[in-house]
C-alpha cells in the first residue's frame, strides 16, 4: 500500500523504518548496553528500584513580582503536593543587574522574580524551611552570588549548610551557546563555577552546585542529538575544570545533576534519556576511571518543551505537554516540570499551573507506569534510537575536541550557527507541512476564545527600586565596601570566592554592585556573530 | 523618492535583557530570502539605541524582539523617541510573549503589528513586504 | 538605472541641493537619506558636486579580510580610540547581496553598537547589491556624504570574500588586512591578493596558540606586520600608530583623491 509520506523522519532528523526486528540490533548485548536497572552503564535507571522506590520530585519553576509573591506561589504550590521549590528569576537579577538600574527598566518582575539583596532573598523564603525542602534555582551568570545569599539565609536562621539540599542551575557554557545570558567571559566563568562546586563538596554536601542543562540549547532550536551531545561535552568541560583545580572526581562528580528538554518526538525523546545516562557513564569511566559508582551516574531534572507550545488553541499545550511529561519518565527522569497552557501568552496563572502539575500527578498515580523500571528497554526502535544518539553525539564529541574544546568552539561561533541552522530546518519543514503543528499550520481556527492572563501588579517596579534606595541608606557602607574590595582582592589573585561573597551578601552588597565589582577584575564577553 | 527596485530596509534586533534570539535572527534570514536589507543590531539594545541605529541606516522599518515580558515600556518608549526624532514614518512591529491586552493597547498606541511565538514566518515576511518605503 | 528614477531625481533638485546643504551642517537625517539616495538612483550623483569637499581634510582607512578575522572588532577598537582623540568617525560597513535573492544580511554593526548613542560616530551598513569589488556601488559616494558632514575619519569594512577586492585601494589611503592565526589556506590565498594591497596587515587574536607561527609566516611577506587582540583592546593603539607613520610617509589627501589618483 502507497504510505502517507515519501519519508518518515524523527524530530532530529534520522530516518525511521517502516518497523524495527532483530537485524537491527545484531551485534547488540543487552548486558553491555544495558545492564540492570542502577547498574551500569545505568541505560535502565541509575536507581535498582526507580520509580517504585520513590516517584520522581515534581517541581514547577516558579516567580515573579516581588519575592512576597513569589513567596505566596512557593506556599501554594506546597499546599497542592508539590515537594520541590523551583525559583525563576526576572531579567535584571539573571543578569546580575540592580533593579534601580536604567537597564532594568519595564523588566522588573516580569519573567520571574527580583531579587537584588539578601532582604530580597530572606522574603522570598519567609516561613519556608529550608532544611526540609530542596530549591533549585535558576540562574547562571550571577550564580555564586544568589547562591551566597541562600546560604546567607540558613545561616542567619541557624541553619546547619550540611542540611542544605537543593540544586543551582549555574551552567554558564550553554548560556554562550543558546541563552546568552552571561555576564564574564567563558574562562573565569568556568572558576567561578569550580570555586561553587568546590565550596559545596566541603562545606553544602548535599547540593547540586551545577545543573548541567541542555533545556535551553534545545529551546533554542537544536536537535536531540544537540542537545545531547554539547550538554554532556558541557558537562566533561566542567568536570575537567574542577580536577585541573585539585578536586578529586569522586569529591564532586556524585553532585553534579543534569536537566533535560522533553520534545515532541515521544519514543527519540525516551532514547535521548537512556543515551544520555550510557554515555556519561562511559565517557566518566573512561576518562576518569573514578572509585566511587556514584561519579558515573547520571541524575536529571526534565521539563516538557516550552518551544513546542502555541499561542493558538491554548489547551491543546496541556495534551503536548501531556505526552512529554510521559516521555521523560518512560525515559527515567529523577525530577520533572511540567509548562502550563498558557505560557506562551504569559506567566501561568495559578489554575494552568494547577492543571500542569496535576498532569504529572496523574501520570504517577493512575497510568501505572512506574510499576516497572525502564517499560521499553529491549524494544528494537528504541534501543535502535538509543544508539543512534549516542552515536551522533559521539560523532560532535571528536568534532569538538578537534576543535580545541568548547570554550574554543564557542568562540568560533560552532555549536550556535548548529543550533540556528537546525532551528531554520525545522521552520523550513514546518512552512511545508512536512510537519504538522496543530492549530498552526493545520486545523487551524480563525476565530479563537481567549483564555484568562495572569497579570503582574503595575507597582513592583517602583517597590522594588524605593526598598533598594532604603537598604543603600540604612546600611554600613564602609563596611560593606571592605567586603567588595576583600571579593575582587580574591577573584583576582584566583582564591575561591564563596567565603568573600557570603560576606559581602551578609553586609548587604546588593547583587549589582557585586557583579559590577566582579566584572572589573574578571572582564566581560563578547559573542561571535552568527548570523 | 526610492524607485520599485530598491530593495526595503529593515533594523531587525532584541531590545531589553533576555538573550532568546533564535526567532529574531531566523525572522532576520527570512527578510534576507524575501529580497530585503535587514540591518542586525544584536541583543540588549536601548530603545535609544535602536531609534539611532534605524536613523543612521535610514531603514524603512524597525522590527523588534521581547520575551521578557518588558515589552509594553520598551516598545512604548521606541514611539516616543521616533516621534521625538520626527522620525514617526519609520514603521514599527514587534513580536515576543505579549498578552491581548497589550497588543490591543501598543497598537492603539501606534505599534504596527505584533507577532507571538509560533506565529507563521511566512505571515511576518508578508505584513512587512506590505509596508511603504518611508519618505 | 531606471529612466523613471533619472527623471524624478531631475525634478528634484532644488530638494537635493536643500540636502546638500543640510549634510554639510552634519545633520545625521540628511546624511542617511543622501546615502539612501545615491544608493537607489545613480543620477543622484549629480548632487555630489554641491557637497563642496575640497576644503575638507578626511582620512580614509580601509580594513579587509576574511569574515571571522575581526574586522568589525578592529573597527569597532578604532572607533573608540579616534572618539578618544575627539575626531569624528564615520564607518561604512559592507556585506554580501545575495545574487538571488537580492536580499542581504547586514551584521557587522552588531560590533559597534556601544556608540550608538554617541553623535559624533555615524555607523552605515551597505550592502553589495550586485556590485563585485568587495564595496557596495554607492560606498565612494557614501565615504563623500561623510566626508561633507564633517567626519574627519571614515572607517571602511570591506566584505571580506578575497582576491578581488580591489575598490578598496582607491578609495582609502591606508588599507589594513586583517588576518587570524589558524587560517592557513586563506592566509595563503590572500597573498597573491589582498596582502599585496595591504599597507598593514595585523594578525588579530594574537592570543590563540597558532599566532606565532602566522606573524613570522607573514613578515617574510610584508614588512608592515602587527599583533592585536581586538576583544581586549591589545595592539589598538600601536595599530594606530603605524597608520600614522604610514599616513605622514604619503602626506594626506580628502576622499576623492586617494592615493592611486
Amino acid at each position: 500500500m502507497q504510505e502517507r509520506k515519501p519519508r518518515f523522519t524523527s524530530l532530529s532528523g534520522f530516518d525511521t523504518n517502516l518497523v524495527y526486528t532483530h537485524d537491527d540490533l545484531k551485534d547488540w548485548s543487552p548486558d553491555e548496553e544495558l545492564g540492570a536497572p542502577g547498574q551500569f552503564p545505568y541505560t535502565r535507571g541509575v536507581y535498582p528500584t526507580m520509580y517504585r522506590g520513590r516517584l520522581w520530585t515534581m517541581r514547577q519553576f516558579a516567580g515573579f513580582g516581588s519575592a512576597e509573591d513569589t513567596n505566596r506561589r512557593f506556599k501554594y504550590l506546597l499546599q497542592h503536593g508539590q515537594n520541590g521549590l523551583s525559583v525563576a528569576f526576572d531579567m535584571p537579577t539573571l543578569m546580575g543587574i540592580d533593579a534601580d538600574s536604567l537597564l532594568a527598566h519595564g523588566e522588573i518582575g516580569r519573567c520571574g522574580v527580583a531579587i537584588s539583596s539578601l532582604d530580597d532573598m530572606e522574603r522570598l523564603f519567609e516561613d519556608i524551611p529550608l532544611d526540609q525542602v530542596t530549591t533549585s534555582m535558576t540562574i547562571n551568570g550571577p550564580a555564586a552570588v544568589i547562591f551566597a545569599m541562600y546560604l546567607a539565609v540558613a545561616e542567619k536562621r541557624g541553619i546547619r549548610l550540611e542540611r542544605l539540599n537543593g540544586t543551582l542551575q549555574n551552567d554558564i557554557l550553554k548560556e554562550y551557546i543558546a541563552q546568552k545570558e552571561w555576564l564574564f567571559p567563558p574562562e573565569p566563568s568556568l572558576r567561578l563555577i569550580t570555586d561553587t562546586i568546590a565550596y559545596c563538596s566541603e562545606h553544602v554536601p548535599k547540593w547540586h552546585p551545577v545543573s548541567i542543562s541542555g533545556y535551553h540549547i534545545r529551546e533554542a532550536g537544536s536537535t536531540a542529538i544537540q542537545e545531547l551531545a554539547f550538554t554532556l561535552y558541557n558537562g566533561l568541560t566542567y568536570v575537567e575544570a574542577a580536577v585541573k583545580a585539585g578536586l578529586p572526581v569522586d569529591r564532586f562528580a556524585p553532585q553534579l545533576s543534569f536537566f533535560f528538554n522533553a520534545h515532541n518526538d515521544f519514543f527519540e525523546e525516551i532514547a535521548k534519556f537512556r543515551a544520555a545516562r550510557r554515555l556519561w557513564a562511559r565517557e566518566m569511566t573512561r576518562r576518569y576511571r573514578p572509585g566511587d559508582p556514584r561519579s558515573v551516574q547520571l541524575r536529571c531534572h526534565a521539563q516538557t518543551a516550552g518551544c513546542s507550545l502555541t499561542a493558538q488553541q491554548p489547551m491543546n499545550n496541556v495534551v503536548r505537554t501531556t505526552i512529554q511529561a510521559l516521555a521523560a519518565v518512560l525515559g527515567g527522569a529523577q525530577s520533572l516540570h511540567t509548562n502550563s497552557m498558557d505560557e506562551t501568552l504569559a506567566l501561568p496563572t495559578e489554575d494552568a499551573v494547577k492543571l500542569a502539575l496535576r498532569t504529572q500527578q496523574i501520570i504517577a498515580q493512575e497510568s501505572e507506569v512506574t510499576n516497572s523500571v525502564d517499560p521499553l528497554g529491549g524494544s528494537y526502535y528504541v534501543e535502535t534510537l538509543t544508539n543512534r544518539l549516542e552515536e551522533a553525539a559521539q560523532d560532535y564529541f571528536h568534532r569538538l575536541d578537534d576543535m580545541g574544546g568548547m570554550i574554543r568552539a564557542i568562540e568560533r561561533g560552532f555549536p550556535q550557527r548548529e543550533i540556528l541552522d537546525a532551528s531554520q530546518r525545522y521552520l523550513r519543514e514546518s512552512e511545508r507541512k512536512e510537519r504538522i503543528i496543530v492549530g498552526v499550520n493545520e486545523y487551524v481556527e480563525p476565530v479563537e476564545r481567549p483564555i484568562p492572563i495572569f497579570k503582574i501588579g503595575q507597582d513592583v517596579e517602583q517597590e522594588q527600586v524605593a526598598r533598594l534606595s532604603d537598604l543603600r541608606k540604612c546600611r554600613d557602607s564602609f563596611k560593606m565596601a571592605g567586603t567588595v574590595e576583600a571579593l575582587q582582592e580574591a577573584a583576582s589573585c584566583g582564591e575561591n570566592v564563596m567565603p568573600y561573597l557570603i560576606d559581602a551578601v551578609k553586609a548587604k552588597a546588593t547583587l549589582g554592585e557585586i557583579c559590577m565589582a566582579l566584572k572589573e577584575v574578571l572582564g566581560t564577553y563578547r559573542e561571535p556573530v552568527v548570523l | 523618492m526610492a524607485v520599485a527596485s530598491a530593495p526595503l530596509r529593515i533594523l531587525i534586533g532584541k531590545v531589553g535583557l533576555d538573550g532568546h534570539d533564535r526567532g529574531v535572527k531566523l525572522i532576520a534570514r527570512a527578510l534576507r530570502d524575501a529580497g530585503m536589507e535587514v540591518v542586525y543590531t544584536g541583543l540588549h539594545q536601548t530603545p535609544e539605541q535602536v531609534v539611532n541605529t534605524a536613523i543612521q541606516e535610514n531603514v524603512d522599518a524597525i522590527g523588534l524582539s521581547i520575551l521578557s515580558g518588558a515589552h509594553k515600556t520598551l516598545f512604548r518608549r521606541v514611539l516616543e523617541l521616533l516621534n521625538e526624532q520626527d522620525a514617526e514614518d519609520i514603521a514599527l512591529f514587534g513580536g515576543g510573549i505579549i498578552p491581548d491586552e497589550d497588543v490591543a493597547a501598543l497598537t492603539a498606541d501606534g505599534v504596527k503589528a505584533l507577532f507571538r511565538p509560533g506565529a507563521p514566518v511566512q505571515e511576518i515576511v508578508t505584513f512587512v513586504k506590505g509596508l511603504k518605503p518611508h519618505g | 538605472m531606471s529612466p523613471i528614477g533619472s527623471h524624478m531625481f531631475m525634478c528634484d533638485i532644488r530638494d537635493l541641493m536643500t540636502l546638500a546643504e543640510q549634510v554639510r551642517a552634519g545633520n545625521v537625517r540628511a546624511v542617511s537619506r543622501l546615502i539612501s539616495l545615491l544608493e537607489n538612483h545613480p543620477g543622484a550623483r549629480e548632487v555630489l558636486r554641491f557637497l563642496n569637499n575640497t576644503s575638507r581634510r578626511t582620512t580614509v582607512i580601509g580594513v579587509t579580510g576574511y569574515p571571522g578575522a575581526g574586522k568589525s572588532t578592529v573597527v569597532d577598537r578604532l572607533v573608540s580610540l579616534y572618539r578618544r582623540r575627539g575626531l569624528k568617525v564615520g564607518v561604512l560597513a559592507v556585506d554580501i547581496s545575495s545574487p538571488l535573492t537580492g536580499g542581504a544580511l547586514l551584521g557587522d554593526r552588531i560590533r559597534m553598537q556601544e556608540h550608538a548613542l554617541d553623535h559624533d560616530v555615524y555607523v552605515r551598513s551597505m550592502a553589495t547589491r550586485g556590485h563585485h569589488g568587495g564595496l557596495a556601488p554607492a560606498t565612494g559616494d557614501a565615504a563623500l556624504v561623510l566626508e561633507a558632514a564633517g567626519y574627519e575619519v571614515i572607517l571602511i569594512e570591506t566584505i571580506g570574500v578575497g582576491q578581488n577586492e580591489v575598490d578598496i585601494v582607491d578609495l582609502a589611503h591606508i588599507v589594513v588586512a586583517v588576518v587570524a592565526p589558524g587560517l592557513g589556506d586563506e592566509v595563503q590565498a590572500m597573498k597573491a591578493g589582498l596582502l599585496e594591497v595591504a599597507h598593514i596587515v595585523v594578525v588579530n587574536k594574537g592570543d590563540l596558540p597558532d599566532a606565532d607561527n602566522t606573524l613570522r609566516d607573514l613578515r617574510e611577506w610584508c614588512p608592515n606586520v602587527l599583533r592585536t587582540v581586538a576583544t581586549t583592546g591589545e595592539g589598538i593603539p600601536e595599530l594606530a600608530a603605524a597608520m600614522t607613520r604610514y599616513q605622514q610617509s604619503c602626506g594626506v589627501g580628502h576622499v576623492g583623491e586617494a592615493r592611486n589618483r
